[in-house]
């Protein structure tokens, strides 16, 4: 202050005391600048950027649906992969006592035709053996007359005889071939 | 040291006669200067880049309009919200628009050719000063009511009853007299005293290299070109800072008179 006043004496003139036209002329481009920069131009910008935040927030919002949306199909096709892989189980499951079922009921019919051929079988050794049993009941009783008449038309006294009598009869029946089986 | 202060004797440092321009031609209106020239040069500049970057803004910057982007997100997240809170974007026109201008009038000071910053002449501070105290006393009394305004001003609460005794004047002087008029002095005598150092080291070159090239002298003179330098580089600085002080101050005022507690 003490160096502008000196500046001031020497001058004539203090740089402390506005000049009333640079006073008018700062008011005039004041304002002109208030109006083009400050009235006119800074609510567009203003504008531009509270779009663009929304745009942003926008974009933030969407991606976030798309998330979610995206983790809903994906529980989604945990949850049918889930009940696709149980339904499999229970296919297998199911198939799997069918075969036995079908294994068991093969097995039994097996062992029916078994038990019945079998049956069959004795039933045909039984017959066979009734007719042979029948045959060689006849046959029996014509050969033991035969022997009979034999032993009875030889001499009795002789034992030595009467085995040789046997024997000689038993080489005959080997000798006849019906007779043997 | 007898040669050196010869030319020394000769030298003469630039003093506030600087800042004394002429009409800028014979027969020109007496208020027709180069500061009245170039305040008006610079308001409509700002309209310039101001028009190129926010005229027809687009979702995704180009160009100059991320310029004029950085410069609004400046004003708005360094000046207003910390101050006006809520309220910021309502006082952005103003705000705006009086960074810009000032930023740009104090750049001038550093413009080769031009090498005047608008603002080292008061009158144009004061304009600025005086609209923000007029809008800050009408803003208060608007929101705060005219005994509610001086009151909340003049009588803080919480503070012991004889305290007041001195601090109500105090307030009152601070608030309605003293600050206005630093808040207008300080920028004015920022640029004021920037440009008076950058002349004077720009002097000292100019001397010592040019006009009175001795071998003493010539130290003396590379050192005046070098401050020159680096002073330019310091008072850019200085240029930014205190359009940024300026508007930070007025937007605190603007604030203190929406909300009382602040």
């Amino acid at each position: 202050m003490t160096l502008a006043a000196t500046f001031l004496a020497a001058e004539g003139e203090s740089p402390l005391l506005p000049h009333a036209y640079e006073l008018v002329v700062g008011s005039f481009a004041f304002l002109v600048v208030f109006l083009v920069v400050g009235k006119i131009l800074t609510p567009r910008i203003q504008k531009t950027l509270a779009e663009r935040t929304e745009a942003i927030e926008g974009g933030i919002k969407k991606a976030e649906d798309a998330q979610a949306e995206a983790q809903r199909t994906l529980e989604q096709y945990r949850a049918q992969l889930a009940e696709a892989r149980q339904e499999a189980a229970r296919l297998r499951e199911e198939a799997r006592e069918q075969g036995a079922a079908i294994k068991a009921e093969l097995r039994e019919e097996a062992q029916a035709e078994a038990r019945r051929i079998i049956e069959a079988a004795h039933a045909q050794i039984e017959a066979d053996r009734q007719q042979a049993f029948t045959q060689l009941r006849g046959e029996i009783g014509r050969l033991s007359t035969e022997l009979a008449s034999r032993i009875v038309g030889e001499s009795l006294e002789d034992e030595a005889r009467q085995r040789r009598i046997v024997d000689r009869f038993l080489e005959e029946l080997e000798g006849r071939p019906e007779a043997v089986r | 040291m007898t040669p050196l202060m010869l030319v020394a004797d000769d030298f003469k440092a630039p003093g506030p006669s600087i800042f004394d321009f002429p009409p800028l031609y014979d027969g020109a209106p007496y208020w027709l200067t180069k500061p009245v020239l170039m305040a008006i040069f610079g308001a409509i500049v700002v309209c310039a880049l101001a028009w190129s970057a926010f005229a027809n803004p687009k979702l995704v910057p180009r160009g100059m309009q991320n310029v004029g982007e950085m410069g609004y997100q400046f004003v708005r997240d360094q000046v207003a919200r910390p101050f006006l809170g809520k309220d910021a974007e309502r006082w952005m026109p103003l705000l705006l628009s009086l960074f810009f201008l000032i930023l740009l009038w104090n750049f001038f000071g550093v413009v080769p050719l031009i090498q005047i910053p608008v603002a080292s002449h008061i009158a144009f501070p004061i304009v600025f000063a005086i609209t923000i105290y007029v809008i800050k006393i009408y803003l208060g009394i608007k929101h705060q009511g005219l005994g509610g305004y001086f009151k909340n001003m003049m009588f803080p609460p919480g503070l012991p009853k004889p305290i007041y005794v001195l601090l109500a004047p105090i307030e009152f002087l601070s608030n309605l007299i003293i600050a206005p008029f630093t808040h207008a002095v300080r920028l004015f005598a920022n640029m004021f005293a920037g440009h008076l150092i950058l002349a004077f080291f720009s002097m000292v070159g100019f001397w010592f290299l040019f006009e009175k090239l001795t071998p003493l002298g010539a130290g003396l003179g590379v050192v005046g070109v070098i401050m020159t330098v680096a002073m330019t580089g310091f008072e850019m600085f200085i240029q930014f800072l205190q359009a940024f002080l300026f508007t930070m101050l007025a937007a605190m005022y603007i604030g203190n008179s929406l909300h009382a507690d602040h």
